[in-house]
């Protein structure tokens, strides 16, 4: 660094500097992950085409008319596809296919948004009842059988329409509330780990308060899991959605999801005759699962060395 | 052994109590009360609030638990506001349709399960095992309301090979060979439907199950004495390969009553799942509850054999 610079110039060389190292640091997390990606065509490609889809659809539905979509106009009840309709109309004469791109922007954010809250509760969960073990973990781990063995569809739609003032976000919490688990008893056996190793050890013997333990470094250290399994919840639980609302117990009405659009194939005669209603809906719930569950499933090889493609 | 069973057996109840109590809350939260089917014109008001004083329905809550709980060890699940009958007598025929959708639904999932695994096991890595493994990637992410749909719509309407609703043709005579058989084609498409998507995670264990006891030292003692590769398969890999499969069996029900939910609408089969969808629309909140209890209860007890069944085909389990 010569004199004549200027402090900004300083300032941004070092800046510079600081993000040489952080990328020579080590090839962690992120980057591994990007390197199995793109190393695993099939899981590029579902990468790409759920990036597109909710781009699409989130940029379709900024500029198209909620009201409208939903409105009822009994001079159009059940067309087939045209060009002022594409896919059609239902049985409300309501345009089908703005539909489904809200239906497909509903139950993507509600599938990220569901996914987000239980898999907070159920790490936090997790890590606690793993990280302390003992009784606590006993104790912990005997709710989670609980919750295991709950009918909880049944319970759900119980709670569905139990619940006052119901929206999208006590949906989302209701749900939550029930799939937690899962991941709470991945994240425990692994944090059961974690605790034997030196460096939590470590850090115990040098003072650290269990809570710091446990968000700095613990956590830290788990987060591949993480992402993993939150990955692959994220297809699970947009099934799960759009499998209630497809019973007509998951989003409110004036939210159609990708299960709403199913709904209307309880009809026989929707089913077998107008399967432009219901099948472009289906068709994008399996195609947006597996292209999810193939991202998940390349992450999960990236996380764990030994899977790692060559 | 015994003592593992006695402290199974010890987390089940508490499991069952909370069951109860969640059961019971959620009760509490539904509108309506046991004498809500009574209100019509020519009941009074103040003759309702009398009944309720006298029912107990203004007691403190673990007054009225205790009675509800009480009530139903002696059999009575109350009555339903709708159908003005005793549930019990209302859910009993819906349970044995619903007993007969699982059944056959569980012969399926091992029938098709069982052998797809051992292939896919035995010949890993070939194209069989491609296709096998193919399946169940696609068939883990299907959900089974859309499956189940598709298969109504394709073998039930397009093809018309199977009927599209109900359990049984009407106007056949109850207990002839064609109420039998029109009973079996009922539950041929829904149960196949249950099982295509719920043999998966079967046909997935017992591959990986299978492949891990290939390399297995025993195996190798095994070939080194000249046990035919027939021998090998039947006697040592799969019998090893297969008790933890029985012995998830018990989950398996947890899995059966959520799908049977989707299935049974879906195919409009007159079921538990359906009625318990039917009562929510209607309001009839009396079989809501028990509805949720009898499941609960039915995986609990799954669960619990599933844990003792393990435990006695793996001596591991014991030890703690």
């Amino acid at each position: 660094m010569s004199e004549n610079h200027s402090h900004k110039d300083i300032e941004q060389q070092v800046s510079e500097q600081q993000k040489e190292q952080e990328v020579q640091k080590s090839p962690s997390g992120l980057r591994i992950f990007w390197r199995e990606i793109l190393k695993d065509k099939l899981a590029l490609i579902s990468l790409i085409f759920f990036v597109l889809v909710s781009m699409i659809v989130f940029g379709i539905s900024l500029i198209l008319d909620l009201d409208e979509v939903v409105k009822i106009d009994p001079f159009a009840i059940h067309q087939p596809p045209s060009d002022e309709f594409l896919l059609g109309t239902d049985k409300g004469g309501r345009d089908v296919f703005g539909q489904l791109i809200i239906g497909t922007r509903n139950s993507l954010a509600i599938g990220f948004l569901v996914t987000l809250i239980s898999g907070a509760f159920g790490i936090i969960f997790g890590v606690v009842s793993g990280y302390f073990g003992g009784h606590i973990d006993n104790f912990l781990m005997r709710i989670v059988d609980f919750f295991m063995v709950l009918p909880f569809i049944m319970i759900i739609i119980v709670f569905v329409t139990i619940v006052p003032r119901y929206s999208v976000w006590t949906f989302s919490l209701i749900m939550s509330a029930f799939i937690w688990m899962g991941i709470a008893r991945l994240i425990r056996s692994k944090a059961l780990q974690e605790r034997e190793l030196d460096y939590a050890q470590a850090s115990r013997t040098l003072g650290s308060s269990h809570t710091s333990i446990i968000f700095k470094q613990v956590l830290p250290n788990i987060t591949s899991l993480v992402v993993v399994t939150m990955t692959l919840n994220l297809a699970a639980n947009i099934g799960i959605e759009s499998g209630l609302s497809f019973l007509g117990f998951g989003l409110p009405e004036d939210t159609p999801s990708l299960g709403t659009l199913m709904s209307y194939a309880t009809n026989p005669t929707t089913l077998e005759e107008r399967w432009w209603i219901w099948a472009p809906a289906a068709a994008l719930i399996l195609v947006l699962m597996l292209a999810v569950r193939n991202v998940g499933e390349a992450l999960k090889r990236a996380a764990d060395a030994r899977q790692r493609r060559a | 052994m015994w003592k593992f069973i006695v402290r199974r057996l010890l987390i089940t109840s508490p499991q069952i109590i909370f069951l109860s109590l969640l059961v019971f809350v959620l009760a509490s939260f539904m509108p309506g009360d046991a004498l809500t089917g009574a209100i019509g014109p020519d009941v009074k008001a103040e003759r309702l609030a009398e009944l309720r004083e006298e029912l107990g329905f203004n007691d403190p809550w673990y007054i009225q638990y205790k009675d509800w709980v009480a009530g139903i060890l002696q059999g009575s699940l109350g009555e339903s506001f709708q159908y003005k009958m005793d549930v019990e007598d209302l859910i009993w025929q819906r349970v044995i349709n619903t007993f007969w959708l699982s059944l056959v639904s569980v012969i399926f999932i091992y029938a098709i399960g069982l052998p797809l695994g051992i292939l896919s096991g035995r010949y890993n890595d070939t194209l069989l095992d491609q296709l096998i493994t193919g399946y169940t990637y696609i068939g883990f992410a299907t959900p089974i309301f859309i499956f189940g749909l598709v298969a109504l719509w394709i073998f039930g309407y397009i093809l018309g090979w199977f009927p599209t609703g109900g359990s049984v043709d009407p106007g056949v005579e109850s207990g002839s060979i064609e109420y039998i058989l029109s009973k079996l084609q009922h539950l041929l498409l829904p149960g196949l439907s249950i099982a295509l998507i719920g043999t998966v995670s079967t046909v997935q264990y017992l591959r990986s199950e299978i492949i891990d006891t290939k390399q297995k030292d025993f195996i190798l003692t095994a070939r080194a004495k000249g046990a035919s590769e027939r021998r090998v398969y039947n006697r040592h890999i799969f019998r090893n390969s297969i008790l933890p499969i029985a012995a998830f069996f018990g989950y398996e029900i947890i899995n059966l009553i959520n799908g049977t939910i989707f299935i049974e609408q879906i195919f409009s089969y007159p079921g538990m799942g359906q009625l318990f969808l039917d009562s929510i629309v209607i309001r009839d909140y009396t079989v809501v509850t028990a509805l949720v209890l009898l499941t609960g209860i039915g995986a609990i007890v799954g669960a619990l054999l599933s844990d003792i069944i393990l435990s006695l085909v793996d001596p591991r389990i014991r030890i703690k």
